[in-house]
């Protein structure tokens, strides 16, 4: 299949605009939230929400006998919001750590939702494995209209009050206890968020799958925390990737065969954390690699000058040439002692006297004296 | 019972104590869910030494995997060290992106050999009885149970062997790698064994009873004890037990058995997590009511010894009066003078109070520490 074939598919073919549509409300959904979660140290929660909300999913089919989706997703969440409520009290009352509750959680309810499903498979006849075993690893190419519409109108609650208490989750995000001294109920708050969160890990369990969703919620935020420092900026990012993520993963699954939709999903995210921790300016590690060498390099640049400087001190006449091998012994295995020189030279602070030594131009001393001799003249230049 | 019944109960046991052991450690040191992180990419390492080979019983399927483990832990370090995100993101990150190669791999590449993702993370203890271990045409068992008992083995040597290093490094890092044991090595170590542990049950049992056998027995022995030798112990015997109810209760469900055990671990943990003495959510409760009355008791102790021989001490020490001078409800405050009479900290005459010696021993004791 072409790009533009595809192109063309994606507008106008029925199945692949419910795909995309939905995987986009998806990665939007799980991106937003997701960038709380990463950002209040609660990347792995994820994982245990969507684990835990297996059972859920489960035991709403015993009770309903029905494979709508909104039933469900409503006994998933049910589910996944009980999972949470357990870690926060296992941690809070025990000296258990965090990571062993959810590690808990995660493998208790998920192998409560194992039972529940090789039950219901053996014992209920209209229950064929495909209804249910798309948890597991996520089928996007079931997704129907129904289905996008009822994500769409769920994520578009969650995003609405993400909106409506901005400056208070954002407050709690960053500073916990001044939000409580401002009187801020911070339990309320906590709890809506997390709320927010199951649901939306709930809403992606269709599409990408009860193993993988984890991954949704903490890529998309991890790759836009790198681009910036800003709260709304990075929500903004993060749902951006995540829909980036989502559509793509998607379209390269149905558009290959074999492909399954959760595990390419989440290799397109991963794929843009990859981009994101190389190229980001300022946090990126290629920016970070060009600024340190950038730095040795001008530290390079003073260390020579000084040294220069310092045999100018002790001669009568400060531009009294000395022997390369002279500033090689001081530079005390400090490598690049020519090539130091003649960008000293380029600047116009060292000339070169034959045969081959070196010494200070007068206004390459001038800047040394200022330099050296008054080491917070530069500091207060820069002031 | 059956001999096939005995052989999936011998397996279930042997792999729950092989887990229990390096986990104790994971809880402890607070890595708890590395094990989550290993047990889902260990699956990259199984396909692609399955391609080399084309032999699911190859021995290099499990070397190739536990090396996938350590490379996953030394990745989650390598970017956490990067300092661009935390360690719980980078857990986050790179065991999802591993277990996504190794799936879509099986899915394009491997999808006619038995080769699939439900039985891998799922596991199937139920076949695992057909496959034997045979030496010179001998039937010695199932292979499943050798392997197993092999790794357990394993563990049990190496725990012996670096027990003091362990214990060391798991209560006081800083004092270990002073002491000159290499926090490097020693993590290593644990990280190895964590994987070939993981490698072995993961054939047998699935990645999910790996994470459920390797936390939920420790946690819940943490609930029980202060020392590291009984909670090893303990956390063995725990998931022993888990084994054997998780088995009969998947036998009398009809469904999976690794999701039964798993299940089990999770109910003698909330039995624990609620009636352990001292630190069940029923112990502090009830820690908490005890200490809220003697609290209260000690209160009226001080109070009354306060106004003691004072011109005030007639009307201070009336039991009406209490409900004044210390904001105590009516009833509340006859139940506390009640309770402190029975005691044996104070008498009453005409609804005023007098201390005994008792009581203004008590009151000077509350005074001074």
């Amino acid at each position: 299949m072409n790009l533009a074939q595809l192109l063309y598919d994606l507008f106008f073919d029925y199945t692949l605009r419910t795909v995309a549509l939905g995987s986009a409300l998806l990665g939007i959904i799980s991106g937003t939230l997701g960038a709380y979660a990463v950002l209040r140290k609660q990347s792995l929660l994820g994982d245990a929400i969507s684990h835990a909300a297996l059972p859920g999913i489960a035991v709403a089919f015993l009770l309903t006998g029905s494979k709508a989706p909104l039933a469900l997703l409503i006994g998933a969440a049910i589910a996944g919001w009980l999972g949470t409520l357990l870690v926060n009290s296992v941690v809070r009352n025990t000296h258990i750590k965090d990571d062993s509750a959810l590690g808990i959680v995660l493998a208790v309810f998920f192998g409560f939702g194992l039972v529940l499903l090789t039950y219901i498979q053996k014992h209920i006849p209209t229950a064929t494995q495909a209804g249910l075993n798309k948890f597991l690893f996520g089928q996007a190419a079931a997704l129907l209209e129904r289905d996008v519409i009822t994500m769409a109108i769920i994520g578009g609650i969650v995003l609405v009050l993400v909106g409506m208490f901005w400056k208070e989750l954002k407050l709690l995000t960053f500073d916990r206890e001044f939000a409580a001294s401002q009187g801020f109920p911070t339990r309320a708050l906590d709890i809506l968020l997390t709320t927010l969160l199951v649901v939306a890990i709930v809403i992606g369990l269709q599409t990408v799958g009860v193993v993988l969703m984890s991954a949704m919620v903490v890529a998309p935020a991890a790759a836009a925390r790198q681009w910036t420092d800003r709260l709304g900026r990075m929500i903004f990012l993060s749902a951006t990737f995540g829909a980036l993520a989502g559509v793509f993963g998607a379209l390269l699954s149905s558009s290959v065969k074999n492909l399954p939709t959760g595990p390419t999903i989440v290799l397109c995210a991963s794929t843009l954390v990859l981009i994101s921790m190389l190229f980001a300016p300022n946090r990126g590690l290629l920016w970070g690699w060009f600024r340190r060498r950038q730095n040795r390099h001008k530290l390079h640049l003073d260390a020579q000058l000084h040294d220069l400087y310092t045999l100018a001190l002790q001669h009568n006449d400060p531009e009294h040439a000395h022997s390369i091998v002279v500033l090689r012994a001081m530079a005390a295995g400090r490598g690049g002692v020519r090539h130091s020189l003649e960008e000293l030279a380029k600047l116009g602070l060292a000339r070169h006297h034959e045969p081959d030594s070196w010494s200070l131009t007068p206004k390459g001393y001038q800047v040394a004296q200022q330099r050296f001799n008054d080491p917070l003249s530069e500091g207060a230049v820069t002031i | 019972m059956t001999t096939p019944q005995i052989e999936i109960q011998l397996i279930a046991a042997v792999t729950a104590v092989a887990c229990a052991l390096p986990g104790v450690f994971l809880v402890l040191r607070r890595m708890a869910l590395m094990s989550d992180a290993i047990s889902h990419s260990i699956l990259v390492g199984i396909v692609l030494a399955f391609f080399v080979t084309e032999d699911l019983a190859s021995p290099l399927l499990i070397v190739a995997a536990a090396l996938t483990g350590i490379a996953t832990v030394s990745l989650v370090e390598l970017l956490n060290r990067t300092g661009l995100v935390r360690e719980d993101a980078a857990i986050g990150l790179v065991f999802p992106a591993l277990f996504s190669i190794g799936v879509i791999l099986i899915a394009r590449y491997a999808g006619n050999v038995h080769l699939d993702t439900d039985s891998v993370l799922l596991g199937e203890l139920a076949f695992a009885p057909f496959d034997r271990f045979e030496l010179f045409g001998y039937d010695l068992g199932p292979q499943a149970l050798f392997l197993m008992g092999g790794i357990l083995l394993l563990n049990i040597v190496f725990l012996l062997v670096f027990y003091k290093e362990l214990k060391l490094a798991a209560f006081d890092a800083g004092l270990a790698a002073a002491l000159g044991f290499s926090p490097t090595l020693l993590h290593y170590g644990l990280m190895s064994l964590v994987s070939v542990t993981a490698v072995g049950a993961f054939e047998a049992v699935g990645s999910i009873l790996v994470v459920a056998l390797m936390i939920v027995p420790p946690a819940t022995a943490a609930l029980l004890t202060n020392r590291l030798a009984t909670m090893l112990w303990l956390s063995a015997l725990i998931g022993i037990i888990s084994a054997f109810c998780g088995y009969w209760a998947a036998h009398w469900l009809d469904s999976s058995i690794a999701g039964s055990m798993a299940t089990m671990t999770g109910l003698i943990f909330g039995l624990v997590f609620l009636f352990a003495p001292e630190r069940g959510l029923l112990a502090i409760a009830q820690r908490r009511r005890r200490q809220r009355w003697e609290f209260a008791q000690t209160m009226l102790v001080i109070h009354l010894l306060n106004h003691e021989g004072l011109p005030d001490a007639e009307t201070e020490s009336r039991v009406a009066h209490l409900s004044e001078h210390l904001r105590w409800e009516q009833d509340f405050a006859k139940q506390v003078v009640h309770q402190a009479e029975r005691r044996g900290l104070l008498q009453q005459h005409n609804a005023t109070l007098a201390l005994t010696d008792q009581g203004r021993e008590l009151a000077r004791q509350a005074f001074v520490a």
